[in-house]
């Protein structure tokens, strides 16, 4: 029982390391479902404005949803046990999940590659539930996997799919949705011009009422009842001063700064709920025994200082690749933005380049 | 059905799905890749104008490919937790390093690089714009790589060791841990075979595509008259613009053809020596034979396979061939499939225990009927490829001036109906080595046989209901969107691209830009 919470530094960092995945994918595709939340928040603006929110998140989400893939397969390697329990032991909430992220990857490739509002539209509507059914599932998922579910002497889940949905992780996914949806706003502000930037900024300062009451609600249940350490009331603090913060940097239309409380907001939350969860990873709620923790869930020292030294090398190159596309795309998208089917001589596409070259 | 059979027709069907899209992608990211290349180096306006309206042609079909290939690549990556669970914690500490690695090195390379190649034109220097579909193309390379040093480890376990204490496999230092496993001779010889397919898959595409509106345009310039300037114009389209393509796509055909061969070869000669149950089962050869033939045609029901070789009849034999492919000698001597099994059962015993902790009958022979006939699929199949190649390569004949086009509507739907062959080649191929291993899901190694597990020791302890559901749930919502990625991928090449229209003041192409409306 002992040395089952007593983890390695190695062991530690990677617990770590893989709250770090788990806070880039729910910073960046964060806002990337919020955006897609706001599909249905502008529906009645019509085709062309809902096409215009989307290519906000166009060349980037695709990039941003691989921190969780590549996320889930450092679990796999860092930690095995961990891997296959959740993941296992999640089954149907999976299954859930990985049908909308699927259906969601497609309505970004192919809203636009067919001529029609109608077959625009429907995928409008994929995109709407691809904004808000993920960051449902996450939450729901993760207060679970902070609370505890059942689990055997083999590591098998033994809670069902109902008891999942206990009203504590149904109040996290409230939380993941409202948190996302307000985070996604604030980078719309940051994209858009115009009358969609005006009322972005109005969205946003409606929804960061119920989210400050949510997320406050949330995270001080989660201290008081599941947070392993009380030293998590620091992060849990920061978060809510960040979410306050938001109100008047909204009002001072301090775009920027807004977005950055939110990030700062998402980045604490995430940082309590690791916190609070170590030294487990999955805490078993009718036998601490059948725990799975930091220590007993990973893999050998070795492999892990395997991983760690690739991870070391590669990474730094993929976080440059990625700020360098978030500067190339820095500009905010209007509506003339589309290009006019068939419009461009060679001029025009010389014109351009040079242009591009000009601004560095 | 017990969740078992469920799992692994879960299994087998989301992987061959996801393993449709794939070999298009990685080979069209390359081939889309040299396109453009030759569109920013063209020295002519003409020949850039070109190559750029067919670089956005195809692009754009390798978007729509790209996000079907992406979607269900998610999938994958969960199901190992998911419907395999005991092999996770089985194999985690070595399997998931390159699955991890393949994140790192390929999947955002290829996610981040796609984005800024599509938005990216107007908004950095040409010459950087092309590097960043050059980076998608590596990246899927790399993909591969990675996944198919996964994969290799399961057909021939390397640089790992069995912890009697756990009972599970790690990765061992002393046996060079995560450089073995990734320079695994498998691997090395996988590899390039699973490579050469996806640019057969990707060449006969752009053959089949372009051949169809190189016909298409020449036929229109024949009714148009050539005098005429619509005639003229058809003329140009089918030359200029289409019949470059074909000639480009026999290329890839050709050079994948060599490789697949090569590589096929030498991975035959090392299945012989890792895995000679799956040599044996590929001939559906149950008695030891020397100098044995290779059967080109068989009769007998699956039954027949499945219980003993008996009612199987081989009608058109070619003598030797199976030795040779096997070892490269003509009088090898081949065990057979039920020789193989007694020595199995000999040294891992004739029965296992299942996760359950119940000991059940093992029989150490794969499915014969399958893997007969998935191995002549993948090899014949890409017949139709070679016949499209030299009749392609033929119609086309001819330079400069004399560069020829054909009308010939048995050309055009011949180049049609080859399109969809060397996928089914692949799925094949995947299918023979897949089945071939059962029952392992990880084969033991001849040389160092600890590292071991069955598939019925590596599946999740899930009531068969809960399996259902999730197979019903993949294989409805995989069906629709096959529908639509079909259709999608349809009109895109029957639409063509648009012919250049020339400014009648200033006498300029009008060159699209690359931006793809999206
Ligand atoms: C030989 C090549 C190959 C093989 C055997 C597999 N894949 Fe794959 N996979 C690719 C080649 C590829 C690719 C070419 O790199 C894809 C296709 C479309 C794409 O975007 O990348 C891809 C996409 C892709 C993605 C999405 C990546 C992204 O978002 O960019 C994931 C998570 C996986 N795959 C995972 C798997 C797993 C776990 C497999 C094993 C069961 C697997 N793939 C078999
Ligand atoms: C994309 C190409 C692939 C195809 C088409 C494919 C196909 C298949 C098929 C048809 C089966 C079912 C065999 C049976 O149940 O009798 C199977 C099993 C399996 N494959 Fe593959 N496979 C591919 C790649 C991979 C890779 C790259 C991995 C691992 C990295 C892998 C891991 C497995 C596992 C774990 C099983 C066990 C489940 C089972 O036996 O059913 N496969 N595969
Ligand atoms: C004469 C030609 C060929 C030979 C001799 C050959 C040989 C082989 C062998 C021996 C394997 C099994 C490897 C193993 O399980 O250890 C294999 C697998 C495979 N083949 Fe082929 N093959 C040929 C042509 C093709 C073609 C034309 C395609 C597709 C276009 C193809 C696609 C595949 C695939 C996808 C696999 C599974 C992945 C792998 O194990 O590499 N092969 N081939």
């Amino acid at each position: 029982m002992d040395t089952m919470l007593d983890p390695t530094v190695l062991q530690t960092l990677w617990f770590a390391l893989i709250a770090f995945f788990f806070l880039g994918y729910f910073v960046l595709e964060g806002f990337d479902f919020g955006v897609q939340m706001n599909v249905a928040a502008f529906w009645r603006r019509g085709v062309g404005a809902r096409g215009t929110v989307l290519k906000t998140i166009g060349p980037v989400w695709d990039g941003n949803e691989v921190w969780v893939i590549t996320g889930g397969a450092l679990l796999f390697a860092a930690f095995p046990e961990w891997y296959a329990t959740l993941f296992s032991g999640f089954y149907l909430a999976l299954l859930l999940l990985l049908l909308v992220l699927i259906v969601r990857v497609c309505a970004f490739k192919w809203r636009e590659k067919h001529d029609s509002d109608r077959w625009r539209t429907s995928w409008d509507v994929v995109h709407v539930i691809g904004g808000f059914a993920p960051a449902l599932l996450w939450g729901v998922a993760f207060s679970n996997i902070v609370a505890g579910v059942a689990i055997d002497e083999h590591h098998w889940v033994t809670t069902s799919l109902l008891g999942l949905l206990n009203p504590f992780a149904l109040l996290g996914g409230l939380v993941f949705v409202l948190l996302f949806w307000l985070h996604g706003t604030l980078y719309l502000t940051l994209k858009v011009d115009g009358p969609l930037r005006e009322a972005s900024h109005r969205l946003a300062g409606v929804l960061v009422w119920p989210t400050i009451v949510a997320g406050a609600a949330y995270l001080l249940w989660f201290q008081l009842a599941h947070s392993n350490s009380w030293l998590t009331l620091i992060p849990v603090a920061i978060a809510a001063v960040a979410l306050v913060a938001v109100v008047p940097l909204g009002r001072a239309r301090r775009e920027g700064l807004a977005f950055i409380a939110t990030t700062t907001a998402i980045t604490a939350a995430t940082i309590s709920l690791f916190g609070g969860l170590f030294p487990y990873v999955m805490p078993a709620s009718n036998d601490p025994a059948n725990s799975l923790t930091v220590a007993n869930a990973s893999s050998t020292e070795h492999t892990l200082t395997v991983m760690l030294v690739a991870l070391a090398i590669l990474m730094p190159i993929v976080i440059a690749y990625t700020i360098w596309t978030y500067r190339v795309f820095r500009h905010r998208i209007t509506d003339e933005d589309s290009p006019a089917p068939g419009a461009g001589l060679v001029e025009k596409a010389k014109q351009s380049y040079r242009d591009a070259f000009e601004q560095g | 059905m017990e969740a078992l059979d469920l799992a692994r027709w879960q299994f087998g069907i989301t992987t061959v799905y996801h393993f449709i899209f794939v070999p298009l992608t990685i080979g069209l990211s390359l081939l889309v890749a040299i396109m453009h290349t030759r569109a920013v180096f063209a020295k002519d306006v003409q020949r850039k104008d070109a190559w750029t309206r067919m670089t956005k042609f195809f692009g754009s079909m390798l978007i729509v490919n790209f996000g079907i290939g992406i979607a269900t690549g998610i999938v994958q990556e969960f199901q190992f937790g998911m419907n395999w669970s005991e092999y996770s914690r089985f194999v985690g500490d070595v399997f998931g390093a390159p699955l991890a690695l393949e994140g790192l090195a390929a999947f955002f390379l290829e996610s981040v690089f796609l984005g800024l190649w599509i938005f990216g034109w107007g908004k950095m220097p040409e010459k950087i714009h092309l590097l960043t579909i050059w980076a998608v193309a590596i990246g899927t390379m790399a993909s591969a790589y990675f996944i198919i040093a996964a994969n290799s480890f399961m057909q021939h376990p390397v640089g790992a060791m069995l912890n009697p204490e756990t009972g599970r496999a790690e990765l061992d230092p002393s046996q060079g841990s995560i450089f073995a496993v990734l320079t695994n001779v498998t691997t090395l010889a996988a590899f390039p075979h699973v490579i050469s397919g996806a640019w057969l898959v990707a060449g006969a595409f752009l053959t089949g595509v372009a051949s169809w509106h190189m016909v298409k345009h020449h036929r229109a310039a024949r009714e148009a008259g050539l005098e005429t300037p619509e005639g003229e114009e058809q003329h140009r389209a089918a030359r200029d613009l289409y019949r470059p393509v074909v000639r480009f796509g026999v290329i890839a055909m050709f050079v994948s053809a060599i490789v697949l061969v090569v590589s096929g070869d030498f991975q035959a000669q090392i299945m012989f020596r890792q895995q000679p149950m799956k040599m044996a089962s590929a001939e559906a050869l149950c008695e030891t034979e020397t100098g044995a033939s290779f059967s080109i045609l068989s009769v007998g029901g699956p039954d027949a396979f499945a219980t003993d070789c008996d009612g199987v009849t081989h009608l058109i034999e070619v003598p030797y061939v199976t030795s040779f492919l096997a070892t490269h000698t003509l009088d090898a001597t081949l065990q057979g499939v039920d020789d193989l099994n007694a020595q199995y059962k000999e040294q891992f015993g004739e029965t296992a225990v299942n996760i359950h902790g119940e000991e059940v009958a093992v029989d150490y022979r794969p499915n014969l009927f399958v893997t007969y006939w998935s191995f002549r699929l993948m090899m014949g199949l890409a017949a139709f490829s070679g016949i499209l190649a030299f009749w392609a390569l033929w119609v086309t004949r001819g330079k400069g001036e004399h560069a020829r086009t054909t009308g010939s509507k048995a050309f055009q739907w011949f180049a049609v109906l080859a399109i969809p062959m060397p996928f089914l080649a692949n799925s094949a191929g995947w299918v023979f080595t897949e089945i071939g291993r059962q029952p392992w899901v990880v084969h033991p190694n001849p040389d160092d046989p600890t590292v071991r597990l069955m598939t019925l020791q590596g599946v999740s302890n899930h009531p068969s209901a809960m399996v259902i559901t999730s197979l019903v749930a993949f294989t409805l919502v995989y069906g629709v969107l096959a529908v639509i990625w079909f259709r999608m991928m349809q009109k895109a090449a029957l639409k063509g691209a648009p012919l250049p229209q020339r400014d009648p003041d200033t006498d300029e192409l009008d060159t699209p830009t690359l931006s793809f409306d999206y």
